[in-house]
């Protein structure tokens, strides 16, 4: 279920950028208020971008990135101790 | 009259810095995390303008409009895909990372994170060393613009290289004694500076001449300029925009100042609120400033030869103080990037250079001060090798972004892909880096690929070594592989 959603989210940001440039406007001249219609759906691409990421940080942060998902992996999931007693330099 | 304003208001902006900079040093530990990283407490509004200034210097304001100005507006895309949207996606995918494993194991810089993964002394000084080879030329493209900029503005009383001393001294003495608090105050103040002044000169410069109807009516009715409207041109062709959207927005995520900076948020809500915030900000500052420089080619503003589109347009449209403001506005905006181009130098020189093969044994409070004598060296050497103008040197520069790109994703890899050994991550990082160089300085390597630029393919070529070099190689004994995937996230 979480491989599924964080596809999706990654579905998400692939057609976020692709179509921040509005391709199937390519050579149009179309002005809408003074501004290059293009130019308006970037305005408005970007802002929806932006409303996305804002119910992206209120649902599914950590998604990807985040590796604890569990209390209880904490215990025994976290060998970092063990392996820099044992080796591998400190910062 | 002009010139004594113009050179007052920088004056004032430059006390104004100082005095926040006294304050911020007396808020700051003697500790290397303080001084580099403000011990990891930076707020919502304070990192996003700090990234936001840091990131954005002269290029939006002088670079930007004037290309806008001779091709037409479409950079606004460019600008938007690459800072609004790759690089705020980059800023939870290898930010927030970055982040979380700087507040679990302390790392400060780029260098630090990957040698301890990989148990590479090597690793580390070859990150730092590759970062300090774009980043030095970069510092030293601030100063001579910085210096040409004092020199034109007093009309050569101020002569270039007491500009860009002056301008030196200034930084040297304002990083030493504020550090990254200091720093990203002023940011702040630059920041809300900027985006208020762009916006008051569009709309200033849009009543003059009847509103945005007018303006790009008349940008449409000249022979010349009726192809800036629609999308694409000679100029923006669709692998050009992508190549440039892509390589800058990945060498942003990777240049030491921004990259830095990831690991400097208070918390994870700080984090959040940014990352949401963070395209709409763009869009309020690239809009305005970009479409200034297309207007003007239609209003028929002259603009002498080598000179910048949006200071002859405010001279043109807006009363002479405020002209000066948005000009000072500008020109403390490279020296807000420059400032903390210095700190993140220094820091990469300190803990992945001179501690790992110099002095291992170095204490923190001896580490402090080194921090701060590294700076001095630093923009010394910068400001020196901006005096000879080596052309080398510039070209270095000018390719900075693409060369920072080259480290992002073999990064990005061995941040997710548990299989990534130290031999595929070096393997990627060097190749990548000796194909971009060559790129630029050797003829027989061409510096494009059916439209791609070499700085993409270059990154194509780091992706699939890294990887390959990984599956068929096994990880050394002492590698750590779990620290960037177990126990990652707990509160």
């Amino acid at each position: 279920m979480r491989r599924l959603e964080r596809a999706g989210w990654l579905a998400v940001a692939i057609v976020l950028c692709g179509l921040a440039i509005p391709w199937f406007l390519w050579g149009s001249a179309a002005v809408v208020a003074g501004l290059p219609l293009w130019l308006w759906w970037h305005v408005g691409w970007m802002g929806l971008a932006s409303v996305v990421f804002w119910i992206f940080t209120k649902r599914a942060w950590g998604i990807g990135v985040e590796t604890d998902t569990t209390a209880s992996s904490r215990g025994h999931g976290a060998d970092h101790t063990t392996h820099s007693a044992r080796g591998g330099e400190r910062p | 009259m002009s010139v004594t304003l113009q050179l007052g208001i920088i004056v004032g902006y430059l006390l104004l810095a100082l005095v926040v900079g006294l304050i911020a040093y007396r808020l700051t530990d003697r500790t290397a995390e303080d001084f580099y990283l403000a011990s990891r407490t930076l707020g919502t509004i304070v990192l996003l303008f700090t990234t936001f200034a840091t990131l954005l210097s002269a290029f939006t304001f002088f670079a930007g409009p004037n290309i806008a100005y001779a091709q037409g507006p479409e950079w606004i895309l460019v600008m938007g895909l690459m800072d609004g949207l790759i690089f705020a996606i980059l800023w939870y995918v290898i930010g927030y990372k970055q982040w979380l494993l700087g507040q679990e194991y302390g790392y400060v810089t780029l260098g630090e994170m990957l040698g301890d993964r990989f148990a590479s002394r090597r690793l580390r000084g070859l990150v730092a060393g590759i970062s300090l080879l774009w980043l030095f030329p970069y510092v030293m493209l601030q100063q001579v613009g910085a210096g040409t900029a004092l020199e034109a503005l007093t009309e050569g009383t101020v002569p270039y290289a007491i500009g860009a001393g002056l301008i030196t001294a200034f930084m040297i003495l304002y990083v030493v004694v504020a550090g990254m608090r200091g720093i990203a105050w002023t940011d702040t103040l630059q920041g809300a500076f900027m985006l208020v002044t762009t916006w008051v000169a569009l709309l200033w410069v849009l009543a003059a001449v009847g509103g945005p109807d007018a303006a790009t009516a008349a940008l449409a009715s000249s022979e010349e300029t009726a192809a800036f409207l629609s999308l694409g041109s000679a100029y923006y062709t669709p692998q050009w925009m992508l190549s440039t959207a892509i390589t800058i927005g990945f060498g942003v995520a990777m240049f030491p100042q921004v990259n830095q900076r990831f690991f400097a948020a208070g918390s994870r809500t700080v984090l959040k609120r940014s990352f949401a915030l963070w395209p709409i900000l763009c869009v309020l500052l690239f809009v305005p400033s970009f479409m200034l420089g297309a207007w003007a080619r239609g209003l028929d503003v002259a603009i002498p030869a080598g000179d910048n589109v949006l200071p002859v347009i405010l001279a043109e449209y807006t009363p002479v103080w405020f002209a000066a403001l948005v000009i000072a506005g500008a020109m403390a905006a490279m020296m807000s990037s420059s400032d903390s181009m210095l700190l993140s130098g220094s820091s990469y020189f300190t803990r992945d250079l001179y501690r790992p093969f110099v002095d291992q044994t170095l204490a923190a409070r001896r580490e402090d001060l080194l921090a701060r004598v590294g700076v001095v060296i630093f923009a010394t050497a910068a400001f020196g090798a901006s005096l000879l103008n080596p052309a080398t040197l510039f070209e270095l520069g000018d390719a900075a972004f693409s060369g920072f790109a080259q480290l992002a994703l073999p990064v990005l890899i061995a941040l997710y892909w548990r299989k990534t050994t130290r031999a595929g991550i070096t393997a990627g990082i060097v190749t990548s880096q000796l194909f971009y160089l060559s790129s630029l300085f050797l003829a027989a390597v061409p510096g494009s690929y059916a439209g791609w630029t070499a700085g993409i393919v270059g990154m194509g070529l780091g992706l699939v070594v890294t990887v390959v070099v990984s599956l068929v190689t096994t990880p050394a004994a002492d590698e750590r592989r779990a620290i960037y995937f177990d126990g990652l996230g707990a509160d």
